[in-house]
């Protein structure tokens, strides 16, 4: 192949990619332009792109989280309007292919992923009581690594081509014998090196969540978020080097030709099947417990009662930590490991179910008795229970291995897993959002234009997805980029089709209220204005920089709630300099340099890869010997920020 | 709210629309294997069902009940930490349905996994279903015949499928006659088809292996015994023999229409088991029927 043969797109000419090229160019040129032209380059770097703080990495991470939800919605947009009538050409199977691919990776990597860890980031500390994660500085490179990753995949698109062998990537489809082009060079890299940046993160909030929480606030005493944090960071960090040396076994087979994955040579595909759900099973997990952390804190609040059954809840989400590393054969029942072993697998997967379903009775009995308000994200939280239990219990009846080899690769499944997911996880990140906006920015989105967004959200679900589940059972298969009219799928998939576009509208409307509140909404909305129960709710909005003037001293899990109906003293003391670390450019430049890594090795490039090898060497190196002990914000700042929100707390 | 209520008449039209709808295929079974698993579908449908309804019933009533619109604005609720009998009943009886769900499960997996009920003592009719990008190709080595995209199998008998791939991992799916398997270069599998009545079924390869994915189909016709022993005769009498030189044209992405050879690629190109396991590493693993080869 000529050197830069290999840049260009493969193998379709497609004068719908060549627009997006431009759409793209042109769109980061108005963007470079316009910070230029508005002089706010300085603010950006000083105050977004060199931040250690948790609350702006927070946010950084939310907002990229928010950008690949659209980058992956257009993909899913374009599935469906392909598949919604028999015998489509709106997209080439090859075409098809790709967009399926990236559709699954963006979504679960970069958006899921980005959205629960940018959650985390912005609620964790505040919730415990700290003023920034344990490793602020490491924390900001976890972010410019995942963001390096998400860019450097989405490069893909215009440079090189998509990968195109499912978001799973099973070998030997993946390996060099089947796709040949470097679209799975691209997965391989793009997600080592955000893969990385997660791991980090793991680390990261294990500590911050053992060493950091206020005075007196004991592991039994963290409200419900956190635990859920806690527990999905050890996830994390059990689950994600399973997928690291899955990555680069992958690398090696194709891009050093060993033989792991291979037909021949001793190569076996269905290790790379293990490897990945070996990670891939708790990463649902992963996604889906702070999901169940943030309805636990909304449906708490909007019932105005205490989350029931406070320790069973605990205990509910360590057994699903355990379990969720025991059934990841369950995701290939269909490859022959015999009826013993898929009987056990089956098994260990139903008893899922019943943490599981401790955690629904347990909403269900918080709302029992309570006073329950009706806003946005408690509308989310209401919709959540009964969608996930239908995406629940069709997830029992994908674990009966016989039935399973019905179901298995059909739409059933796809119906399945985003019935978990996106009232799992999606409804609850939009929920959170909401819910922490005042907190994240001093105003509130408009609840009127919140509920439109959510109706058309919910009904678009519905009729997404439950279509699927018919088509699945009468044989149609996924990834399917076209079917004949006689299969009879044709209805069916229009029906998904009218449902995507209306998630789409109830997405543009939801970016409508930011634009809307933003302009529109009431400054003055308190410290309070939700009536919450949880401690980060016991400092300003937006936050100050080092989040509680005084450290808070706590005795519940619900140590506000405390403060403001119990007469419990939560700032004792009086306010001093407090310690904070200071920014620093060295992530970005470095999660830069692994960027420009991944790039080059993507093409076999070999001196960009040397160079930008030497670059990381070179900022650990300078790194090791920085001196940096931080800065103190004085007493009198803090006690003129304090006096602004109208007095210390 | 109205448009809430379309939407909802919408929904309900559309449920009204599908059952009217001819039965969906893998509720349609026409052998013992997709008989059982359609079964356990339906086992746990309703079981799931009572779930969903109890679940459901319990939000309607508590969002009706304390909402907080209907309560007095000074009603403050209680803090309740929680109450070892409702907590004891919340896992107790999920624990049960799990349980019973559990048996469903394994016996039914054993089940399809072995000969039906009535074959497990006749001798199987061993087809080879070996899948190459975007084909499926048939070798019958006791009648030495070998088909292209289309099998023909005896009624009321056990035929032996052995699995396996020229490449990429296929999933062998025939929804009305028996959940799918998948087909692999490394390993062959075994999957157990009797079909009950004479007919033309769809079956396909259900797992995405690239561009040719969505046409990768075969057709499947039962037919009686005396019959499918004339078709087997007239093949002998009318098609060519199946070279290795041709055998490797055929193995060449793309697709092909329906084709008919005597002779089968097993006798150049033999499926990876036993012997001819990539990952049998010796006599002292390998074992006459291949397939239970330990790493």
């Amino acid at each position: 192949m000529d050197f830069l043969d290999r840049f260009s797109i493969p193998p379709h000419d497609d004068p719908m990619l060549y627009a997006s090229i431009v759409a793209i160019g042109l769109v980061s040129i108005a963007i470079v332009f316009g910070v230029t032209y508005f002089k706010k380059w300085g603010y950006l770097w000083n105050n977004w792109l060199t931040t250690v703080d948790h609350k702006r990495i927070g946010i950084m991470y939310i907002i990229s989280a928010l950008l690949m939800l659209f980058r992956g919605g257009a993909d899913a947009v374009m599935m469906r309007l392909q598949t919604a009538v028999p015998d489509n050409s709106f997209l080439d199977a090859q075409h098809y292919n790709e967009v399926f691919t990236t559709h699954g990776v963006v979504m679960i990597f970069f958006m899921a992923m980005a959205f629960i860890i940018g959650m985390m980031n912005f609620v964790v500390p505040l919730q415990i009581g700290a003023r920034d994660v344990a490793f602020p500085r490491l924390n900001a490179l976890s972010f410019w690594l995942y963001f390096a990753g998400a860019m450097l995949f989405n490069v893909s698109f215009v440079v090189g081509g998509s990968p195109d062998a499912g978001w799973t990537n099973y070998y030997p489809l993946a390996g060099t014998e089947f796709s040949e082009h470097v679209g799975v060079n691209y997965y391989n890299w793009a997600l080592q090196i955000s893969g990385i940046g997660t791991l980090m993160t793991g680390i990261n909030f294990i500590a911050t969540i053992m060493k950091m929480r206020a005075p007196g606030m004991k592991l039994m005493k963290m409200p419900m978020f956190t635990w859920s944090a806690l527990i999905t960071n050890l996830i994390i960090v059990f689950a994600f080097p399973v997928l690291t040396i899955a990555l680069l076994m992958g690398t090696l087979d194709r891009q050093f030709f060993t033989n792991f994955f291979t037909t021949g040579d001793g190569g076996m595909d269905m290790m790379w099947a293990n490897l990945f759900w070996v990670w891939g099973h708790p990463e649902v997990y992963i996604l889906v417990l702070p999901a169940f952390g943030i309805y636990s804190q909304i449906i708490a609040t909007f019932s105005q009662r205490n989350l029931y059954g406070y320790k069973s809840m605990v205990a509910s989400m360590v057994i699903i930590s355990l379990l969720s590393f025991m059934v990841w054969v369950h995701h290939f029942f269909t490859m022959g490991q015999g009826a013993v072993a898929n009987s056990i697998f089956s098994i260990t997967t139903m008893a899922i179910a019943v943490p599981t379903g401790i955690k629904i009775f347990n909403w269900l009995l918080t709302m029992w008795r309570g006073k329950i308000r009706f806003t946005t994200p408690m509308m989310y939280s209401v919709a959540f229970i009964p969608l996930f239990t239908i995406g629940g219990v069709t997830g029992v009846m994908l674990a009966m291995a016989s039935a399973d080899y019905q179901y298995h690769n059909t739409m059933f499944l796809v119906a399945h897993f985003h019935n978990v997911i996106i009232p799992g996880v999606v409804f609850a990140m939009i929920a959170g959002l909401i819910y922490y906006w005042p907190k994240m920015f001093g105003f509130m989105l408009n609840e009127r234009i919140g509920k439109w967004a959510f109706w058309n959200i919910v009904i678009g679900f519905c009729l997404s997805f439950f279509p699927m589940y018919i088509t699945g059972l009468n044989g149609q298969a996924r990834r399917m980029y076209t079917y004949s009219e006689a299969s009879g799928f044709g209805p069916l998939s229009m029906v998904s089709f009218f449902g995507a576009l209306l998630l789409a509208v109830g997405f543009v409307i939801i970016v409508y209220n930011v634009y809307y509140s933003f302009r529109y909404a009431p400054r003055n909305v308190g410290d309070d204005p939700w009536n919450a129960r949880s401690l980060e709710w016991a400092t300003h909005n937006p936050v100050p920089e080092y989040n509680f003037a005084i450290t808070p001293n706590v005795d519940s899990e619900e140590a506000f709630w405390d403060y403001k109906k119990n007469g419990h003293d939560l700032f004792k003391g009086e306010i001093k300099d407090i310690h904070m670390p200071n920014n620093s450019g060295w992530s970005i430049i470095l999660a830069g340099f692994f960027f420009v890594f991944g790039f080059f090795f993507v093409f076999h490039v070999w001196v960009g890869v040397i160079i930008a090898f030497l670059g990381i060497i070179g900022c650990l190196i300078y790194r090791s010997f920085e001196k940096d002990d931080g800065h103190h914000i004085h007493k009198e700042e803090i006690e003129e920020t304090e006096n602004k929100f109208g007095g210390a707390k | 709210m109205k448009l809430k209520w379309t939407y909802l008449a919408l929904l309900t039209g559309i449920a009204a629309f599908l059952a009217g709808c001819e039965p969906l295929l893998v509720l349609d079974p026409k052998g013992p294997q997709a008989d059982t698993t359609a079964t356990v579908i339906w086992i746990s449908i309703f079981t799931m069902s009572f779930i969903v309804i109890v679940v459901l019933v319990m939000l309607a009533v508590i969002l009706f009940k304390y909402r907080a619109s209907k309560q007095d604005p000074d009603y403050e609720p209680p803090h309740i930490e929680g109450n070892k009998y409702v907590e004891g009943i919340i896992v107790a009886v999920p624990i049960l349905i799990v349980a019973f769900l559990s048996v469903v499960s394994t016996i039914s997996t054993h089940q399809v996994e072995s000969p039906p009920e009535g074959y497990a003592e006749d001798e199987p009719l061993v087809i080879y279903a070996s899948s190459s990008n975007w084909k499926w190709h048939f070798s019958y080595p006791e009648q030495d015949i070998e088909t292209v995209n289309y099998v023909f199998i005896p009624t009321n008998q056990n035929v032996e499928f052995r699995l396996y791939s020229h490449g990429t991992i296929s999933s062998f799916w025939i929804p009305q006659l028996a959940g799918q398997k998948y087909a692999m270069a490394d390993m062959t599998n075994y999957l157990n088809v009797v079909a009950d009545e004479p007919g033309e079924y769809m079956g396909r390869n259900s797992n995405f292996n690239g561009e040719g994915f969505a046409e990768n189909e075969f057709a499947v016709t039962a037919m009686p015994p005396s019959e499918f022993d004339s078709w087997v005769e007239d093949i002998h009498n009318t098609a060519d023999p199946l070279t290795e030189e041709e055998f490797e044209e055929l193995l060449e992405p793309g697709h092909l229409g329906q084709m008919t050879f005597t002779g089968t690629h097993q006798e150049f190109k033999p499926a990876p088991e036993g012997e001819n396991s990539p990952h049998n590493h010796g006599p002292s693993d390998s074992d006459e029927d291949g397939g239970h080869h330990h790493h």
